[in-house]
């Protein structure tokens, strides 16, 4: 009998050994843990979105029918028709589309080229520059909310143009001011990003184009440049992303425009019932779909660089 | 020499103009969009501020906004308690999860691209306007039904019921249901974090792992005496990000209170005044956590 648990237990090792190559209970009761709880977390991470995709294709009857919990019985494209009519989707959606595009382009312009002259030059004042930076960070955008509003609400150029000023409330002026003068949304991150990538890269490729003739603004556009496209992009991503996503600063200067994020909220307003609404729904569906391509098609770039470009030194 | 006297620039000077070149857009707007409505703002707590035709007028009033927003609002010092005690829970909580599902990540396993593409899902959806309709779904259901109905991850009530069938005290159960139900919450507000310490268990080298294992050290023990050391660090760092992206985030009733006293309620000077306060006693609570966390981090070089 003992000769029969003792075969048993080196039958059970040497399968454990063979199927999921480990080596001990203690080890394959980790792994077994382990696997519990990512599946777990990733199911809590994916619920929500899960959720809005099967709601959103659903009937009136299905939400109220108990019985219904994932698949639609009655699944329609009602929702979508109607979503896409209220929130005037395609004028949204292009309107979004061109704002982000342009927030991220100029984001990474400004913050490149800040990020390079912090990580390569050395001048008075760059330590307080950089601290600056951060210090832009960490300011609750909720303190400055206010006169940011004033200003692009009666905007005179600090007092350089005459008296009514201009209101650039509602058009794209005060999100392409900010981001092209690196003050955007999250762009003292970004200009971190751009000084860590920078100050790890090797001095001697601009030590040699210093040396073959070419000025510090050749160097940095025909040397140092071509080397950094995983930081661009990290950088070009997030900024899109993020302005996409925007909600704080997009009520603030757009808020009678129709760009998606207002357009959804007010939809939102709209149509909820206690019930959620799956018109609702449908309308978030399609205001993360855009996202949801790019981050399909990129989401090696979001992975790989976030680990590449030194997010933390 | 000579030939740089003749512009007038010494050749490090040259180079440090440079330096000023490539960092002006920031500096431009850095003082355009950050200091200059910094102090308008500190203007404005302290000013009635009224829009007329073309402009607005500001009168001096003390500190009249700052005893409104703290004796006659009658809902901000709740609220800025409330949202001061739910960002010490939240980033505890946070940090402590983070960590625990960055060591999970690290390790190898079949389908790690699939999960860390899962986790890094709420990076790129966790923020703004999506999260801010949960958000107020959320507290919508609270309000109306006292409870949530059953589109949240986990029932509220079916968790209870388990809970109690398992023999737990009732005094008990009120509590555990509240801590599983922030676990969503908890997991979606750390993404960054996440990331940043997976990076960090990147950077630390292997070798130290395999003396620690020649010498005989459990996983356990390299974890405190290696791991945790080396990351410190980087808690450091994700305790002030955490503490910061509660600041703008819609998880936080006081940035809507805010908002809410600006646009349509006691008026842009009260609010701003509200923004001041709020923004100090974050701040000293950054600077205290910092100042006493630094005390025990180590640095590698």
């Amino acid at each position: 009998m003992p000769g029969a648990i003792a075969n048993a237990k080196s039958w059970i090792r040497r399968t454990m050994n063979r199927r999921i190559g480990v080596s001990s209970v203690g080890e394959l009761l980790f792994v077994v843990i382990r696997a519990v709880l990512l599946i777990g977390m990733c199911y809590i991470i994916v619920f929500p979105m899960v959720s809005k995709i099967s709601s959103s294709f659903m009937s009136g009857e299905d939400i109220y029918d108990n019985t219904v919990r994932w698949i639609p019985r009655r699944p329609t494209l009602n929702n979508y028709r109607d979503a896409f009519y209220e929130m005037e989707y395609g004028w949204a959606l292009l309107r979004s589309l061109a704002l982000a595009v342009a927030v991220g382009a100029l984001s990474l312009m400004s913050c490149t080229l800040v990020g390079y002259g912090l990580a390569r030059y050395r001048f008075p004042g760059r330590e307080l520059i950089f601290a600056g930076a951060i210090l832009t960070l960490v300011i609750p955008p909720s303190l400055l909310m206010i006169p940011m509003y004033m200003n692009f609400r009666f905007f005179n150029l600090y007092g350089l143009l005459p008296e009514p000023g201009v209101n650039l409330l509602n058009s794209f002026w005060p999100f392409l001011m900010t981001s092209a003068t690196a003050t955007g949304l999250r762009n003292g991150l970004f200009i971190y990003i751009m000084r860590q990538y920078f100050s790890g890269m090797p001095r001697n490729l601009e030590e040699a184009a210093y040396i073959d003739g070419a000025g510090p603004i050749r160097t940095f556009f025909s040397v140092m440049l071509p080397c950094a496209p995983p930081a661009l992009m990290i950088v070009f991503l997030f900024s899109f992303v993020w302005q996409w996503n925007d909600y704080f600063y997009t009520s603030i200067y757009m808020a009678g425009t129709n760009v998606l994020p207002m357009a959804l909220s007010q939809l939102r307003q709209d149509f909820i019932t206690q019930l959620g609404s799956p018109i609702v729904n449908a309308g978030s569906v399609m205001f993360i779909l855009p996202i949801l391509i790019i981050f399909a098609f990129l989401q090696r770039y979001f992975v790989e660089s976030v680990d590449r470009t030194g997010l933390v030194g | 020499m000579r030939r740089g006297r003749r512009f007038g620039l010494s050749l490090t000077s040259k180079m440090s103009m440079y330096g000023y070149v490539f960092a002006l857009p920031f500096i431009v707007g850095f003082i355009l969009f950050f200091l200059y409505p910094m102090v308008q703002s500190v203007i404005f707590s302290v000013s009635d501020l009224v829009i007329r035709r073309g402009g607005y007028d500001l009168e001096y009033v003390g500190l009249s906004n700052y005893r409104y927003a703290l004796f006659v609002d009658d809902k901000y010092v709740r609220v800025l308690v409330e949202t001061l005690g739910k960002m010490l829970g939240d980033v505890g909580a946070v940090l402590i999860f983070s960590l625990f599902a960055a060591s999970l990540l690290n390790s190898r396993f079949k389908g790690r691209t699939l999960v860390r593409v899962i986790f890094l899902l709420p990076v790129i959806f966790g923020s703004g306007v999506i999260m801010r309709i949960e958000e107020a779904d959320y507290r919508n259901q609270v309000l109306v039904m006292g409870t949530e109905v059953g589109t949240g991850v986990f029932s509220r009530e079916a968790l209870a019921g388990f809970l109690m069938q398992i023999g737990i005290p009732e005094t008990m159960l009120e509590y555990i249901v509240n801590v599983v139900y922030g676990i969503p919450r908890i997991i979606r507000a750390s993404a960054i974090q996440i990331l940043i310490f997976l990076a960090g268990f990147q950077s630390i080298p292997k070798s130290l792992y395999e003396s620690a294992d020649v010498e005989g050290a459990t996983r356990w023990e390299s974890f405190w005496k290696i791991t945790f050391p080396l990351l410190s660090p980087l808690i450091l760092t994700n305790i002030v990000y955490s503490t910061v992206d509660f600041f703008g985030s819609p998880r936080n009733e006081m940035i809507e209170k805010i908002r809410a006293t600006a646009f349509g309620g006691a008026g842009y000077g009260v609010s701003t005044a509200m923004a001041f306060m709020y923004f100090a006693l974050v701040s000293f609570l950054i600077t205290v956590i910092v100042v006493v966390v630094s005390r025990w981090v180590f640095y590698h070089e």
